[in-house]
């Protein structure tokens, strides 16, 4: 099994290959076409700004690439954002992955959303073994809205997209490397697909 | 539905936990990685690590010790005390922290606060405020409320949020210690001055604390330390006890 995780400079994806390596498996750090196009299982990462994280992926080409892949490829985070259509965060085209627009928060509620919140709506071999209302870790100010590539939803101001999929394309916003117990389940059924 | 947070914080001096910690079943009490697992399994929503080494050997030690809570624990955790610069929170950052605080070094030089979020998000960035009431004002101190300053706590609260600030972690100084309860006329007040999650801190000395906080002082996190290392109170009866009150928190 060879995991790779998309190394192209956003944030924390320490906390990403320490998860695995919980599980069991060495996951690479690797902005290297070639590498990724080889793994059994790609995690595109992104914590940060959405226009600059996407210049970064430009920069190297990954625009291209990540969304011609065919192996899984789990978005987590800003990585699912990039893999809509687009964000509201620096008015910012996205990879077009999928057929979703990514929204702001209102100031209606705190933002950024921080801390455990439900996920329920599982609709996804992404969540075998993982109970509807399960708590999962969000720190974000920017949503999916609800759509038909919808996995699972949770509410936070309004009820949205909190997990995506479409073909061999995953998206969550939560981050199951921080969602204890739960969290590491999603990680071994991503491994499993 | 979003909940409410709990959030142990530990000292730490040259990577070893400070204050005392009474835990049964674990080896080590002075080891925070030990301390930070049984938390994860206790309950705890995240953990908050302060550092108070006053050398440099402390400040490598306290990487290492973010490398190895970041390798074993699978909840998020914030590392603060002593970080400066963008460098400090690059280093941090890149050892598995998922935020860290910032104070003293915001109030000296409040332009850090945005180098901090446009280079890592706001989500990462904390900013402590230690502040205390004095003549009906409250002051944000210095020095881990040692110096006083001019600044108001909900004035320089608000400045934060403008200058990117994801979180605030406020802790009364009048409360801190007291085990008397959270400061919530302040919090509530800070809640309603900003629109950014607001951490309690100072004065929890029983489970009605907690669920004062969370209703009065209408916080979204509330930290605590000595409750929890001495097992005053056990995280897992604090929350069964703020749910049958009505708080919603994750169980």
């Amino acid at each position: 099994m060879k995991i790779v995780i998309i190394n192209y400079g956003a944030g924390n994806i320490k906390s990403i290959q320490f998860a695995f390596k919980r599980l069991g498996f060495e996951a690479l750090l690797t902005n290297n076409p070639e590498e990724i196009k080889a793994a059994d299982k790609v995690i595109f990462p992104g914590v940060g700004e959405a226009s600059s994280a996407m210049q970064k992926l430009k920069e190297s080409g990954l625009n291209r690439l990540i969304p011609q892949l065919k192996q899984p490829v789990l978005g987590i985070c800003l990585g699912m954002q990039l893999m809509c259509k687009s964000t509201e965060e620096g008015n910012t085209k996205g990879l077009g992955i999928f057929d979703v627009d990514v929204k702001r928060f209102s100031n209606t509620v705190k933002v950024p959303q921080m801390g455990w919140n439900t996920i329920n709506n599982l609709q996804s071999d992404l969540f075998k073994g993982v109970k509807d209302d399960e708590f999962m870790y969000l720190v974000h100010s920017y949503y999916a809205e609800q759509c038909k590539d919808a996995i699972a939803t949770t509410t936070y101001d309004v009820a949205y997209a909190s997990a995506l999929q479409k073909d061999n394309f995953y998206g969550v916003q939560f981050h199951p490397e921080k969602s204890s117990l739960a969290g590491e389940q999603i990680l071994r059924n991503f491994i499993n697909l | 539905m979003l909940t409410k947070r709990i959030i142990p914080c530990l000292d730490i001096k040259n990577g070893r936990t400070v204050k005392g910690v009474n835990f049964v079943n674990l080896r080590d009490a002075g080891d925070p990685v030990e301390l930070a697992k049984q938390y994860a399994v206790k309950g705890a929503d995240e953990l908050v690590f302060l550092d108070i080494s006053a050398t440099l050997e402390g400040r490598k030690t306290m990487i290492e010790m973010v490398l190895k809570v970041a390798e074993q624990v699978n909840i998020p955790f914030t590392v603060g005390g002593g970080i400066s610069s963008v460098e400090d929170v690059d280093l941090l950052l890149k050892s598995g922290a998922d935020k860290i605080s910032v104070n003293s070094s915001a109030v000296k030089r409040p332009e850090l606060v945005n180098e901090l979020s446009s280079k890592f998000g706001s989500q990462c960035v904390v900013v402590a405020i230690d502040a205390k009431q004095v003549n009906g004002q409250w002051k944000v101190h210095l020095a881990g409320g040692s110096i006083p300053t001019e600044l108001d706590l909900f004035d320089w609260a608000k400045e934060v949020e403008t200058r990117g600030a994801g979180e605030i972690l406020f802790t009364s100084m009048n409360n801190d210690g007291t085990k008397n309860g959270f400061a919530n006329q302040a919090l509530a007040k800070l809640s309603e001055t900003v629109n950014i999650p607001i951490i309690a801190s100072g004065g929890a000395g029983t489970i009605q604390h907690f669920t004062d906080t969370f209703k009065e002082g209408k916080a979204d996190a509330a930290l605590a330390a000595s409750v929890f290392h001495f097992g005053e109170i056990e995280i897992k009866n604090l929350k069964e006890e703020l749910k049958q009150k009505g708080v919603s928190v994750r169980l």
